[in-house]
């Protein structure tokens, strides 16, 4: 039987490489296009302040790129590396998508951003916008296909298990690429990093304009990001993707989980905005509860249910009993005994295979499994209540507190007197992380939510590990949060060092720190420097 | 849809196509990040340098990207036992990959020698290990690696970590490096001028000669000292993905067999060795164009002398040689290999388009001069 403790390793540095990478992920994907509307203003204006914005904001955004291709690294690793059961057994399928995203998306991204900080020199303004162009679009594609990759494994569509191969197998790629999961976490996800890139410009250009410092520049920049973030928050919080809860019983029970729905109610059901959920007696103790709201958002109707955990359990009692034949006639093909009863056995409970597997963490001999096994299969196939119920959280309540930041930003933008509202600038300044904490919270939600899989309801997490020792795997995780923080020392001190020079490090001559009458100061002797 | 035969065929070449981009683009900027220490004694000579790859790098990264994602997609078993087999060999690249981007792209943000200086190591570091653990890696797969399947395809590793280090792997990882410097230097005899052109000259004869030597002796060695691995059972080139239900023998000398059989795949190793003389002589006379080139040419004449002498084979295990994984056996479905054929048929003439139009438009000799005037917008 696999190891506990391994399994437990290689989920914990898969969490944090993953969410390590996904603080770097979001601000490219958002900031390419904000990179791109202020070239194309000087594009078209030929205005020099959109230029030197451009290269301003481009720098930091280097800064971030730099981190994102090098965690990026670990992600093209880790899936051979500790999940290498996982890669046989899906790499027909999940491969895919990554091969394509690669060769379609990455090379795009890649291969045009060294034209975006290289090339002003060598290229048309044209070219050069071309370029910053596709470099965006490069981007939001290799968001669009990791995402499909990801979709398939929240919801498997289009394939089929193979026994002669003992793997999944692609047998449609459209249902792969239009899964209706693929596309709500695509547009949940891509506008997620819209608004990180917007909060991000918008705070930085607060705090210039807090200072005083280089006005027209900041007050430019932040119309920019407070219209961009508008459409952006709006987005993510309209088309949240709980409208993909609906698709596959393991978003279901993700669904019962992040409202610690531990009994299916009468729809529709209400949201419970706060409490605290008790697995011990199945019930939200403190609950504050908004009726009929959680019926509405979930299925989008009045008259459908939202199943409750209890319930979600006996039906996945009946699918490992059902997993238990399923792996019977497995092995019976597996020895050879082809016969059509075991063929027909086969193909008619092999949609629950997955169930039984289930079993594998509590007995190597799945078919004569307990009842007492059988009962922690089932409690295994429920996700962990109390952390997505809280996750859930606070990835919304930092969405609807940057959408009310979004709306005033945006109303005293167009009015014209954003310099004087201090307070709203000192909010939005200090408002900086949370995109950050509703990104990586959301991560949890959607992933921490897929438990007990890494293939929704065909193939169990534990499953996944590569045969390595515990030893290997702590190493590896220790070398991983040890390096992980230097390099984000390095690159906050180089981020927090250029925001706050500002456009001064642009050396055009033209900024605050480079007027005789703000000299001497500390920063500027850095700026002459650097 | 394509034939089964086919595709298998057509992924073991594309395999070998990625991979032999990688060398040819991504081992030039890991050449030019060897030599960065040693062509470039002043902090402009050094800027020089790194402008010469500057813009591009990134890019050229990203066919290695393009290969560990199509081996997931197109060999899964070996992608899965590959990484894991060699658990802290790939954590070790991995680890010193992390140190490229950031030495790129924070090493001209701080005006200070000592920053500088790190991360001119740091590239140096991150330029070296790569090639030296992916030869190491080649080396290891003509050995055969300690692997075995269970019934459940479940793969172990049961070899040590450092046993991978042996003398015909380290070998292997000298030809590497040698091929990358000279890459490297060749490229820079071809972007730069004056000091840092002669001295990279003079890095680029050198690491041929080391090439050239280390190359034909691997080969002798290959010759008649290891073990190749010769199936007995017969090939059926259109059966599902099974690696397990084969016969294999080693057998010395084996990985000859192919080239007994095939008398012309001896232009390969003869491509390897005659571009990398060439290569050396070129960069002496200084024509850097012609250098690069032959280079490029010596680095796919080595791949290819690799990739056909271990055809069918991709990775022989050599404690259950039955269970080793050729290109017939370790393959996705055909359905998905058709998939991803029709996007890379489409995609790698598209991606050579605008990666040569971007060459294209930054191509240009780097110099002091150029660097000094635009001292705050170069890397």
């Amino acid at each position: 039987m696999i190891n506990d403790t391994l399994v437990e390793l290689s989920r914990w540095q898969f969490a944090i490489t993953a969410l390590f990478h996904f603080l770097f992920v979001p601000l490219t994907i958002g900031m390419s296009w904000i990179l791109v509307i202020m070239e194309s203003v000087y594009v078209i204006t030929g205005r020099q302040i959109y230029r030197d914005m451009t290269q301003f904001w481009g720098k930091l955004f280097g800064i971030n790129f730099a981190l994102g291709v090098a965690t990026g690294l670990t992600m093209e690793f880790e899936f051979g590396t500790n999940w290498a059961y996982f890669s046989q057994y899906v790499g027909d399928v999940f491969g895919a998508p990554l091969a394509i995203e690669s060769m379609m998306a990455f090379f795009l991204e890649s291969t045009f951003v060294g034209m975006f900080f290289l090339g002003w020199d060598r290229l048309s303004k044209r070219q050069h916008l071309t370029g910053t162009f596709v470099m965006a679009l490069g981007t939001n594609l290799s968001a669009l296909w990791i995402l499909v990759g990801n979709a398939w494994m929240q919801n498997p569509v289009g394939s089929e298990f193979n026994y002669e191969t003992m793997r999944m197998e692609m047998i449609s790629f459209s249902e792969l690429l239009f899964n209706p999961v693929a596309q709500v976490k695509f547009i949940h996800t891509a506008a997620a990093g819209y608004v990180t890139g917007a909060m991000f410009v918008m705070s930085i250009s607060s705090y210039y304009i807090l200072k005083g410092r280089d006005l027209p520049f900041a007050k430019r920049s932040f119309s920019v990001a407070s219209g961009f973030g508008i459409a952006a928050i709006l987005s993510v919080l309209l088309l949240g993707d709980e409208s993909g809860y609906e698709a596959g019983a393991v978003q279901k029970a993700k669904l019962a989980a992040i409202e610690a729905e531990y009994h299916t109610e009468p729809a529709p059901a209400d949201f419970t905005l706060i409490g605290l959920p008790n697995d011990k007696e199945m019930h939200t103790d403190y609950s504050v509860k908004i009726p009929y709201a959680l019926g509405i958002i979930a299925t989008r109707s009045l008259d459908k249910q939202v199943t409750g955990i209890n319930d979600l359990k006996k039906g996945n009692e009946a699918r490992v009993r059902n997993g238990m034949i399923a792996y019977s006639y497995l092995l019976k093909l597996q020895a050879g005994e082809k016969t059509q009863e075991n063929l027909t056995g086969f193909n008619e409970t092999k949609q629950d295979l997955g169930y039984g597997l289930l079993l594998k963490r509590y007995t190597e001999n799945v078919v004569d499994a307990s009842e007492e096994q059988i009962t922690k299969a089932v409690d295994d196939s429920i996700p962990p209540v109390a952390p997505l119920f809280f996750a859930f959280r606070i990835m919304v309540g930092s969405g609807m507190a940057m959408l009310c930041l979004f709306l005033l930003a945006f109303y005293f933008n167009a009015k014209r007197v954003i310099e004087q509202k201090r307070w709203l600038l000192k909010a939005i300044l200090f408002a900086l992380p949370l995109p950050w904490v509703a990104i990586e919270t959301g991560w949890l939600v959607a992933e921490l939510g897929r438990q007990p899989w890494s293939i929704s309801e065909v193939f169990p997490t534990f499953l996944s590990v590569s045969n390595l020792t515990v030893s290997d795997v702590l190493t590896s995780m220790i070398a991983f949060i040890s390096v992980y923080t230097i390099m984000f020392i390095i690159e906050m001190f180089l981020m927090i060092k250029f925001a706050r020079i500002g456009p001064s490090s642009l050396h055009t001559g033209r900024y605050h720190f480079e007027q005789a009458a703000n000299a001497p100061s500390g920063l500027r002797q850095q700026t002459l420097e650097s | 849809m394509f034939d089964y035969e086919s595709l298998k065929l057509l992924w073991w070449a594309l395999i070998g196509i990625l991979m032999i981009g990688f060398a040819v683009t991504a081992g030039m900027d890991m050449g030019v990040g060897g030599l960065l220490l040693f062509v470039g004694k002043s902090d402009n000579e050094r800027r020089v340098v790194i402008n010469t790859v500057g813009a591009h790098w990134d890019g050229n990264q990203v066919w290695f990207i393009a290969f560990g994602g199509c081996l997931f997609a197109a060999w899964p078993m070996v992608y899965a036992t590959a990484f894991s087999g060699f658990y802290f060999v790939m954590m070790l690249t991995l680890f010193s990959l992390f140190l490229r981007p950031l030495a790129f792209d924070y090493r001209n943000k701080i005006n200070s020698p000592r920053w500088r200086n790190n991360w001119d190591k740091a590239l140096f570091v991150g330029s070296m290990v790569a090639p030296l653990v992916f030869g190491v890696a080649f080396g290891n797969l003509l050995e055969g690696v300690p692997f075995s399947f269970d019934k459940f395809l479940r793969v172990t590793y049961t070899g040590t970590y450092l046993g991978l280090f042996n003398p015909f792997a380290l070998l292997s990882g000298v030809v590497s490096v040698a091929m990358i410097i000279m890459h490297g230097g060749t490229w820079l005899v071809m972007r730069t001028n004056e000091q840092v052109a002669a001295r990279s000259a003079k890095a680029a004869q050198i690491a041929s000669l080391v090439l050239i030597a280390s190359f034909a002796l691997a080969g002798a060695m290959v010759a008649r000292t290891i073990e190749g691995f010769v199936i007995t059972s017969e090939i059926n080139t259109t059966a599902l993905a099974i690696p397990t239900t084969k016969h294999v023998v080693t057998e010395l000398g084996a990985w000859m067999h192919n080239y007994k059989l095939q008398p012309l795949l001896w232009s390969f190793p003869a491509l390897g060795i005659i571009m990398a003389l060439i290569a050396g002589l070129m960069a002496r006379a200084g024509k850097g164009a012609l250098a690069f080139i032959a280079s490029g040419l010596s680095v796919t004449g080595v791949i290819l002398t690799a990739g056909t002498a271990m055809f069918p084979f991709v990775m022989p295990s050599s404690s259950v040689p039955d269970h080793s994984l050729t290109l017939w056996d370790t393959v996705a479905s055909q359905y998905t290999l058709s998939v991803i054929s029709i996007v890379a048929l489409i995609m790698i003439p598209v991606i050579l388009l605008y990666t040569t139009w971007c060459y294209y438009q930054m191509w240009r000799t780097v110099t002091v001069e150029e660097i000094i005037q635009n001292n705050h917008s170069a890397y």
